[in-house]
Order: C-alpha cells, then structure tokens, then sequence
C-alpha cells in the first residue's frame, strides 16, 4: 500500500532492515512457545490447584496464547516443564492496600503462592491481584474471584515496556534534536533515520488535517503518539513477548488523552455543530444533538477499539500458527506454518506501520475537526 | 465488551498516563521543538537561497534590460542629433544658397542700377556735349550765314517754307 | 461466545468485508483515473476504511 512515493522507500528500506529481526523473531518465539507449554502448565497446577490432568498439545497453545496477551507481573523468557523453573526476573509489585505495598512478584512463584506483605496475603490469579487469608483461596462465584482486589500500581511487563519505549524515544530524538545544532542544520546519527518520518507527519498528517495555521500545538502530541504506537507495535513483534499496544488498556488511555485534546482545544464552531448544526430544520436540531455528541465518544471509542484489535488479532493469528508447528510436528506441516508464519510477520509489520499512521491520522482529523473554521457554515446555506 | 472491562487495569492506566503525558513534554521540550525549528529553519533557508537566486536572476534581467535600454537610448539620442546635424547642415546650405542668391541678385540689381543711372548719366553728358556742341555748330553756322543778307533771306524762307509745309 | 453472537459477529465481518474492498476497489479506480490525486485518494481510502474497520472490530469485540 502505497501511502506516499518518499516514505515507501521508506519504509520498505525499514521492512528489509527489520526481516532479520522477525526471521530470528520466530524461532524464538518457537522456544517461547516450548514456553508456553511450561507456564501453562504450571499456572494450571496452581489455578486448579489438584484437577492438574496433562493437557493435550492445542490446549496448552491455547493456554499460552491466552496467557501472552495478558500483563504480567514478571519478565519470563522461558520455562523448564520438568522442573517447572522460569528463566526470566522477577517485577516490582506495588500495591495500594491501606499505604504502598512494595514487594518483588518472586515473592508469588509464578503465582503458585500466596504471598506474605506486612500480614497481608495476596494471591496472583490470571494476572489479577486478589487479597486473600494465609490459605490463598479464593471466593469464586459465576467464575469471577469475589475478593477485595487492592488498587494494583505494579511495574507490570506492560509499564516495562513503556518505559523502555520511552527512553529510547527520549534518547534517539534528543539526539537527533542536537545533531541538528552540531551540525549545522543537517541531521546525523541513528535519530536520521526517522527525520523523514517526522516530516512525514507534519507535511501529511497534520497540515493537511488541521490546517497550516493550528497545526504547530498538535505535533508534539501526533509526532509523540506516532512514534510511540510505532515502537510498541514493533517492540510487540519482538520474541520478547510484549503485548504493550494490544493491552486494552494502553489503548483506552491513548484514546482518552486524544478526546480529552479534541475536547478542550475545539472551538465554538465545533459545539456549534454538535449542539446546533447549523442548515437543518429546527426539529431535526434537537434529534442531532444526542447523536453528534454520541458521535465524538464513539470516535475515540473507535481509535481505541481499532488499535487493541489489530494488534490483538495480529499476535493471536502469528503465535496460533507458531503453534501449528506443534501440532504437525510434521517436516512438511511444520514448514509450511513456519513459511505461513514468517509471511504474517512481514504483514504485521506493515500494520504496526499503518496502525499508528490511522491512529495519528484520525486523531489529527478530530484535531482538525474541532478548530474548524467558520467558512463551513457558509456551505450550508 | 465484558472481557474488556475486566481485562482493564487501573494501575496500568495510570503508569501509562503519566509515562505518557511525562513523554510528550519531555519531548516537546527537548526533541520535537528543536528538531521541528531546526527543519523550519532549514526550509526557510532553502527557500530563502531559492528566493535571492530568483531575485539575483531578475536583477540580472533587468539590468541586462536597463543595459539594453540605455544603448537604444544612446542609438537614439545618436541618431536624433545626426538627424539634427543633418537637418543643420540642410539649412546652413540652403540658407547659404538662398542667401548667395539673394546677394548675387542685388548685386546684379545694384550693377545694374548702377549700368542705368552710369548710363543716363552718359546720356546726359552725351547730350549735354552734344547739344553744346551742335549749338557752337550752330552758332557757327549761323555767324557765317549771316554774315551775309542773302543767305539770311534764303533762310528765313526756307524756314517759312518748312512751316507751310506743317 | 453464544452461537448467536458468533454468527452476527460474522456477518458483521462479512459486511465490513465487503465494504472495505468495495473502497479499495474504488480507489483503485479513482487513481487509475486520476493518478495525480493518488495522494489525497489513498488518504480519504485509509480513513473510510479505517472508519469501517472500527465499527467491525466493535462488534466483533462488543
């Protein structure tokens, strides 16, 4: 898909760059899906406690798949079946229960543990934070634990993610701003790459979309929400197993901040329209109304949905035909996955790239939408 | 729907809010305003170079035209004054003609008044010389005619004789 | 999932389907015609098509 003729080059000079990258990606997610299997296992043994019957091979993938799209309270590359041991760290976990609870997520084994803070128990079900006696049992009811779940502000594999992401994006554009002042006006270092990028955004996303006069206060949010979906798409892709952009909510609170800018930099041309559209008989005002503002939720609600499903189905589809590999254990079934799956991790590479460019294009188009000048109305009459 | 909800963590929200919100002016401050000045600059400069070299070719145009102009103008101010010389030169000779004519005219005119009035003034001398001489002759005549009584009868007859004859 | 659900998400699928392919297909067309305008076309396409997606991925998660 061409989306211009300059950054095509691009980006297809960027998709050769990082094939090596998936190509090595898959085998490694091959060892993450042995993984998989030992997690699962594992996590059942403690879930349901004793009923822990040997699975067959499609429910553990199952299993795993489920397992990788959550959070996590640890940083697991792999894990031996046999001796059920991880190889990985372990994850700060804070928790707000009467003051911060600060301990390390060691302390819960995996979540086969109940772990002790303070005289508190606390138990880790489905990377859900239950407060709990000294036994670890849970009140289930409808399949829903009914125990107190203490306001959990754990650094997460998800906020490790993020804040890796952060600094590199600090470190590489700092750099590229002052190779600009080194250099005389011209960029250098690893920050070049994206110089194009950053262009790109400003030339086609937001002038167009907003408007050459109120583009400049927009382009830090579009550059930084560009560059930030970007590195988590591809940070996902990696065999590290993040799941940053395809984590409800991550995505949510991305579609929040571009309503809540929307919202509060719209002028009174934009409310004009939602709560008075101009051009239409009055009776027809007041049944626009509801739906206008309806309107300006379900967008952000869209931009929201859109991100987390792209990403969610990507990672599902790429890690269940991985899994295939399992199942064959054929040399012909397992190669053709391993093709299949090698073709989808190009594709999805291609997505992360298109999914932060329709993030940041919509946002800017909502930017745009709501410093909308008055020669609109002029239209209507 | 439900599934979502569930899955949604407030801690996780939080982290990334303010991560986020923590990014975008940390790097509005140190990355995206130099960098996006440093583009700016950079395109104004190219256009400014594009502008001036634009402008240094009108220049040049129009000084190649100011050139061109200022030689038509010499060319023209060159011929207008040949022109003029000319026409001077023209008049100087044909005033010069009409006055060598003029001049040569009156000088005739003078030459001839001058013929005329040497002329009448012979004339008048030639008759004067003449009269005075045919009076002495007369006289002469006249003595020795009358000298003697006939001759001075014969006269008077003839003389009377001319008169019958009128 | 009940079948009920399973079944109306996949309708919905196929709707959101074919409606991005018939943007495709028409901006496919409009470029063919008019390949100077490829740019603002391929935008206008991604957005619609964005738009579709949305509401496809909502009901497919809703």
């Amino acid at each position: 898909m061409v989306i211009s003729k300059k950054p095509l080059h691009f980006i297809a000079a960027l998709l050769v760059a990082f094939m090596p990258l998936v190509s090595s990606a898959n085998p490694s997610n091959d060892s993450t899906a042995v993984e998989a299997h030992a997690v699962a296992k594992t996590e059942e043994a403690s879930h349901e406690g004793v009923h822990a019957e040997p699975k067959d091979e499609k429910a553990k993938i199952k299993e795993f798949i489920n397992h990788h799209l959550l959070d996590s309270h640890s940083f697991y590359f792999n894990a031996d079946e046999e001796s059920g041991k991880h190889f990985g760290f372990s994850l700060p976990i804070i928790l707000w229960d009467n003051g911060f609870q600060f301990f390390s997520s060691s302390k819960f084994h995996n979540g086969e543990e109940v772990a002790e803070h303070n005289g508190n128990f606390y138990v880790l079900h489905h990377e859900k934070i239950y407060k709990t006696d000294a036994s670890g049992k849970l009140n289930e009811e409808h399949g829903h634990p009914t125990n107190v779940r203490p306001l959990d502000f754990s650094i997460t594999k998800s906020v490790l993610g993020i804040l890796l992401i952060a600094l590199l994006m600090f470190l590489v554009f700092t750099s590229l701003a002052k190779s600009y002042a080194k250099n005389g006006g011209i960029a250098k270092g690893i920050g070049r790459i994206f110089e194009p990028i950053v262009l790109y955004v400003r030339d086609d996303i937001a002038i167009p979309n907003i408007g050459e006069k109120k583009y400049k206060k927009y382009m830090s949010y579009l550059l930084t929400i560009f560059f930030f979906i970007l590195f988590l798409n591809i940070l996902g892709l990696t065999p590290f197993g993040f799941n940053v952009t395809g984590n409800f909510t991550i995505t949510a609170s991305l579609a929040i901040l571009t309503y809540l800018i929307t919202t509060f930099t719209a002028n009174k041309n934009y409310w004009g329209h939602i709560f008075w559209m101009p051009g239409v008989p009055t009776p027809m005002k007041f049944i626009l109304a509801p739906i206008e503002l309806l309107g300006t939720i379900i967008k952000p609600f869209s931009l929201m949905i859109r991100l987390y499903a792209n990403m969610v189905a990507g990672h599902v589809v790429l890690m269940s035909i991985i899994g295939l590999m399992f199942i064959f254990k054929s040399w012909i079934g397992s190669s053709l996955s391993f093709g299949l799956a090698f073709a989808l991790s190009i594709l999805e590479i291609l997505v992360a790239f298109l999914q932060a460019y329709i993030f940041t294009m919509l946002s800017a188009l909502y930017f745009g939408a709501g410093n909308e000048e008055h020669h609109h109305e002029d239209a209507h009459h | 729907m439900e599934k979502l909800i569930n899955d949604f963590s407030f801690g996780l929200f939080i982290w990334q809010v303010v991560i986020f919100v923590g990014l975008i002016l940390l790097l509005k401050k140190f990355a995206w305003k130099p960098i996006l000045d440093a583009v700016n600059e950079r395109e104004e400069g190219i256009k400014n170079a594009l502008l001036s070299a634009e402008n240094a070719k009108k220049e040049m145009q129009n000084l190649k035209s100011d050139n061109e102009k200022l030689l038509a103008e010499a060319r023209a101010e060159r011929d207008a004054l040949m022109k003029e010389a000319r026409e001077i030169k023209d008049k100087m000779i044909n005033d010069a003609k009409v006055e060598a004519q003029a001049t040569g005219e009156k000088m005739i005119e003078q030459a001839k008044a001058a013929i005329t009035s040497e002329k009448n003034a012979a004339m008048a001398e030639l008759k004067n010389q003449v009269s005075s001489l045919s009076l002495e002759i007369a006289e002469k005549v006249l003595r020795d005619e009358l000298s003697n009584k006939e001759a001075q009868t014969k006269l008077v007859e003839k003389m009377l004789g001319d008169a019958k004859l009128n | 999932m009940q079948i009920p659900e399973i079944v109306g998400a996949g309708l919905i699928v196929i709707g959101a389907g074919l409606g991005i392919g018939k943007i495709g297909g028409s901006a496919m067309d409009a470029i063919a015609r008019q390949p100077e305008a490829s740019g603002k076309i391929q935008t206008a396409m991604l957005i619609a098509a964005a738009l579709i997606e949305g509401i496809g991925f909502a009901a497919l998660f809703a």
